[in-house]
């Protein structure tokens, strides 16, 4: 097994699509919380195979879409800062600021470097010693333990020119609120595998019967996907409230316990200000006092810098699943992937970029 | 050919985690374990560090640079024979 095509398989696919459609009574209305399950549902043409009677809905699951414009201000400053590299992952450069982005700041002049790992800008810090290699971490839980690793390798061989601007974002809060709020009616929930992976699935459970909306851990190709709905149907058709795990290859309940037990020691929730959205209580990371000194919110020159939304981007309609992206007047006209006007048409993860590059027919 | 998920977007991945099957393993330093990791044609090197019981020739799933988990055989089988057996009974 290669543990890609298998899921691919079409006989597969249509098995689950029948099985769907043998146990469905009434309409329903499921969230994808991850982009990166929001563009296989897009490239693999799920929407069309899915009964009519079901609605997904697109959620908030794209780190680079929630990731507020202060953050983005702060690291354009980093980036143009005299003796400071700006390492970010390539998703981050073209998003628009409210006045700048990465790609603009490199292009003034900025040192902005495209990393693929967080470990990779420990390296960079470790070649460059008289300068201030910066890490721009922005992502779930799942990109957040390869930061707190980076932190701790950094701190291991004392490479002191190292420091990461901290933008992490956590799901579970910002399930909490999309279920508190009034103008969004969801029946149930597809769970990111991928966070699961390291997190588990145990702090689903008590939002699941809080909220009484069944939820099913989920992978990203589209057997599992698919497999993540049908568990979840079946869960809402039977009246059952609970949390399934659809993607058992990667995910156990506890999720991985190292990775979580070094996210605690380097890390600490905090209210965090999601783009688009607005705040949410303890939905974010910060460094732990321990690791003051590799914080790069602390340098000089980032104290003024409190940027907010503006432009007729309706991000956070879009995150939240309210509208979807077609449904925007700006999308496919003055907002593409190559000039965007919001985050959303930009990431590999974001909705607006997939109804763009997957077409609904 | 397969195409990874990370091949399909010009900008490198951020949330996206893909599984790659594991050829060679370095434990010599205990605080940053790595394997050389095999996704289609392309070899890189992951840390290992949360997932150290991998062997040679398991799949792990990996994310900028870190493996994430062991992809469980015995439930990649499970799942799939279940869903082969589906409607059929």
């Amino acid at each position: 097994m290669k543990h890609i095509d298998e899921y691919r398989d079409k006989e597969l696919v249509d098995k689950l699509v029948s099985q769907i459609g043998k146990e469905l009574t009434r309409p329903w209305t499921l969230m994808e919380i991850c982009g990166g399950q929001t563009h296989s549902i897009m490239k693999y043409g799920l929407l069309d195979l899915l009964p009519e009677a079901i609605t997904m809905v697109h959620g908030p699951g794209c780190p680079v879409c929630v990731t507020p414009v202060e953050f983005i201000d702060k690291a354009v400053a980093l980036s143009l800062r005299a003796g400071t590299i700006l390492a970010s992952f390539g998703d981050m450069l073209r998003v628009p600021g409210p006045s700048n982005d990465l790609l603009r700041a490199r292009a003034q002049g900025g040192d902005v470097r495209i990393v693929f790992s967080p470990l990779d800008a420990v390296d960079l810090a470790a070649g460059n010693p008289d300068k201030q290699v910066v890490f721009f971490a922005v992502g779930f839980e799942t990109t957040a333990p390869a930061v707190a690793l980076a932190i701790r390798q950094a701190e291991l061989k004392e490479i002191n020119n190292f420091r990461v601007l901290v933008a992490h974002v956590l799901v579970p809060p910002a399930m909490r609120a999309l279920l508190s709020n009034p103008d969004i009616r969801l029946d149930g929930f597809l769970a990111a595998g991928h966070v699961c992976t390291v997190m588990g699935y145990e702090e689903y459970i008590p939002i699941a019967e809080e909220f009484q909306v069944p939820m099913a851990v989920t992978g990203f190709e589209p057997v599992d996907i698919l497999l993540g709905i049908q568990k979840t149907l079946h869960m809402l058709e039977k009246g059952i409230v609970g949390v399934e795990n659809a993607y058992p290859r990667s995910v156990k309940q506890e999720g991985n316990l190292k990775a979580r037990e070094l996210l605690k020691q380097v890390f600490e929730p905090v209210d965090r200000n999601w783009r688009g959205i607005g705040s949410i209580p303890l939905s974010g990371f910060r460094l732990r006092e321990h690791y003051d000194r590799f914080d790069a919110g602390t340098l000089p020159g980032l104290e003024g810098i409190h940027a907010s939304e503006s432009g007729p981007c309706i991000a956070g309609e879009i995150l939240t699943g309210i509208r979807k992206p077609h449904e925007c007047s700006a999308f496919g006209k003055l907002c593409t992937p190559e000039k965007p006007l919001g985050a959303p048409m930009v990431s590999s993860e974001g909705a607006c970029a997939a109804y763009y590059k997957y077409p609904c027919p | 050919m397969i195409t990874l998920p990370f091949q399909e977007h010009n900008l490198n991945p951020m949330c996206l985690a893909v599984p790659g099957q594991v050829i060679s393993i370095d434990l010599s330093d205990p605080d940053m374990k790595m394997a050389r990791v095999k996704f289609g044609e392309i070899v890189k090197d992951i840390c290992i560090q949360w997932v150290d019981d991998v062997k040679v020739g398991e799949y792990v799933i990996a994310h900028i640079g870190t493996a994430l988990s062991k992809v469980d055989e015995a439930d990649a089988l499970y799942t799939l024979n279940a869903l082969k057996e589906m409607g059929d009974l």
